[in-house]
């Protein structure tokens, strides 16, 4: 079944098409890597489809219901919830009172929300900074606390911008296997922009291809990177040369 | 975060109780103090006393500002707005209509609240931030003070005069000008707005609203309809701030558009929470403990300045000078305001 519908959004700036008649679908339970070489237009669908700004044109549907420029608030109330690219967390907080305002606005009762936060943070891995101030955390813990309070809201679909960005690959592995538990034990629907080719062949059941932002090809992770167009705009060399 | 703050802590919080929340401890603290202040106006000369409740009045706009500007990060320069809208509305009511001032504080700070609202609607609505919202407020302010001075309706210049009354009376909010009676319905008055402030920022609403102060981007991302609780938070602090110009009027039996909505007494809201600390429940009390009594002892100098000061006689401005004076070495020495900073020192939070 289809949960995320987009039908050829678009979005100039200034004349600039950063967005063109971009269209795809994921289906519930699945997970769609979304690639391309920078200003291809990743995050400003995002930004179009979680309702921080407005298409020119196009429809989004998310579970049959259009969510065409709503707001945010109102798209992460329609269970979809997205992460930023640079963390953003409630500096003046510690981590545990950023997640516990995330229960908080997913609805959970006040008289438990602590608890299930406490409970969330111990699974992202960010146990030891729970009583921290996020003021100060390595950047590892705060791409945790993103994905953390993203979580918290009780999404069905959970779009994540670069959540492995800025890691070593020794802090990858477990934000990964976080990502596949999230799709498997809990059923999100995750659609993931990301530069780390390693991670976009592991998780994603397909992959969108955007260059220029335009949709380049979209296919199964192994057949896209073989395409040579994909190849010539984004990878530069061929992936499985290497492998 | 540094290794030393850190001991090897395990990786899960399993088991790890969960740290004491500060609300409770914040409410004891008002019952103990109001339990502590209740017997004050029977101890000081009146003199003193009479400085008391204006700390009192202080502290309530000052409360007021707190919450918008300080927990809701929206800086207001423009509360002399709701704290005139709160003395007029009672002023009026009582003058014009005979209406009990207890009635005529309700009203006022329905109808500052609504003010509020409107003018953090416009503001948000064509997205002012830092500065320009400032600016905003302190437009709105002006346009009142303006309007008050030269319309009918209220009198123009000359304000409202409180009609006194042949008995002291509860329900008239009068009393002799000595009596005590003022210093405890001040008292009652600034403890409900700091146990409100205090349930407030415990509810659903204020967290909330701290979480869209800190990013608001991110805020909405999880959920929160920002613009709502802006808006609430807006109108509650406008209320309390109302509240601290009805009682202006009643204590002072007199008010202009200038004692209304002057910038001065705008930067009165502002300056006891500088003081004291920015968004912390304590701090406009303790900047308003610190203004009052210098606020008095200014109009002294002034009056009759010690040998050497003679020049002062009969001058003005002495206060506005002293405020600055203050406001620099504050903002030097403890950046964060005397609790905050000491807050932030001795309970590292």
């Amino acid at each position: 079944m289809t949960l995320l519908r987009v039908d050829g959004i678009s979005k100039s700036f200034q004349g600039l098409r950063a967005v063109d008649e971009v269209s795809f679908e994921v289906a519930e339970g699945s997970i769609l890597g979304v690639i391309g070489p920078n200003g291809a237009g990743k995050t400003t669908i995002f930004n179009l489809i979680a309702g921080a700004l407005r298409p020119d044109s196009g429809r989004v549907h998310l579970a049959g219901r259009e969510i065409t420029g709503h707001t945010p608030h109102q798209v992460t109330a329609a269970g979809m919830t997205r992460t930023f690219q640079l963390m953003r967390p409630f500096y003046s907080m510690t981590v545990l009172e950023n997640v516990t305002i995330a229960v908080l606005a997913g609805g959970g009762a006040k008289r438990t929300a602590r608890t299930a936060a406490a409970e969330l943070i111990d699974r992202v891995g960010l146990g030891r900074w729970r009583d921290a101030p996020t003021e100060g955390l390595p950047t590892a813990a705060l791409k945790r606390l993103e994905l953390a309070r993203a979580v918290a809201s009780k999404p069905r679909v959970l779009l994540l911008d670069e959540v492995l960005a800025g890691l070593v690959p020794a802090e990858r592995a477990p934000v990964m296997e976080l990502l596949e538990q999230l799709r498997t034990d809990d059923g999100v629907t995750l659609v993931f922009v990301e530069h780390i080719m390693a991670a976009v062949m592991r998780l994603s059941d397909s992959v969108l291809v955007l260059d220029l932002g335009r949709v380049l090809t979209t296919g199964a992770p192994e057949e896209v990177t073989r395409d040579p167009r994909v190849i010539e705009a984004y990878l530069g060399e061929d992936p499985h040369a290497h492998a | 975060m540094t290794a030393t703050s850190a001991p090897p802590a395990p990786e899960t919080a399993a088991g790890r109780p969960l740290p004491r929340l500060p609300w409770n401890r914040h409410l004891i603290a008002i019952a103990v103090l109001a339990v502590l202040l209740v017997p004050l106006p029977l101890i000081l000369p009146p003199a003193q006393a009479s400085v008391a409740v204006r700390v009192l009045i202080f502290a309530l706009m000052s409360i007021g500002w707190n919450m918008m500007s300080g927990f809701g990060g929206m800086f207001s320069f423009g509360h002399a707005a709701y704290f005139g809208i709160g003395a007029y509305a009672s002023a009026w009511l009582l003058v014009e209509h005979r209406v009990s001032p207890w009635i005529g504080i309700l009203a006022g700070m329905v109808v500052a609240a609504a003010f509020a609202a409107l003018i953090g609607f416009l503001a948000l609505r064509y997205k002012l931030r830092g500065a320009y919202f400032a600016l905003a407020t302190f437009a709105f302010a002006e346009m009142l003070r303006l309007w008050a001075t030269n319309s009918d309706f209220v009198n123009r210049a000359v304000g409202y005069h409180v009609p006194l009354r042949p008995e002291a009376s509860w329900w008239w909010l009068q009393f002799e000008p000595s009596s005590p009676n003022y210093f405890w319905v001040a008292l009652a008055l600034t403890v409900v707005a700091l146990v409100v402030s205090v349930l407030y920022l415990r509810s659903r609403a204020g967290q909330f609203t701290k979480a869209a102060r800190d990013d608001e981007d991110a805020a909405a991302a999880v959920g929160i309809p920002v613009m709502r609780y802006k808006l609430l938070t807006m109108a509650l602090s406008a209320a309390i701030t109302a509240v601290a110009g009805a009682f202006y009027v009643q204590y002072f039996l007199f008010i202009d558009p200038d004692l209304a909505f002057g910038s001065s007494v705008s930067i009165q809201a502002i300056l006891p929470a500088v003081i004291g600390g920015v968004a912390t429940v304590w701090g406009p009390v303790i900047g308003a403990v610190v203004m009052g009594p210098l606020n008095d002892v200014t109009a002294t100098m002034l009056r009759n300045p010690p040998a050497g000061l003679e020049f002062l006689q009969g001058r003005s401005g002495l206060d506005v000078i002293v405020y600055g004076t203050l406001l620099i070495i504050i903002v030097l020495v403890l950046p964060k305001g005397i609790y905050g900073t000491i807050r932030q020192r001795w309970f590292r939070r």
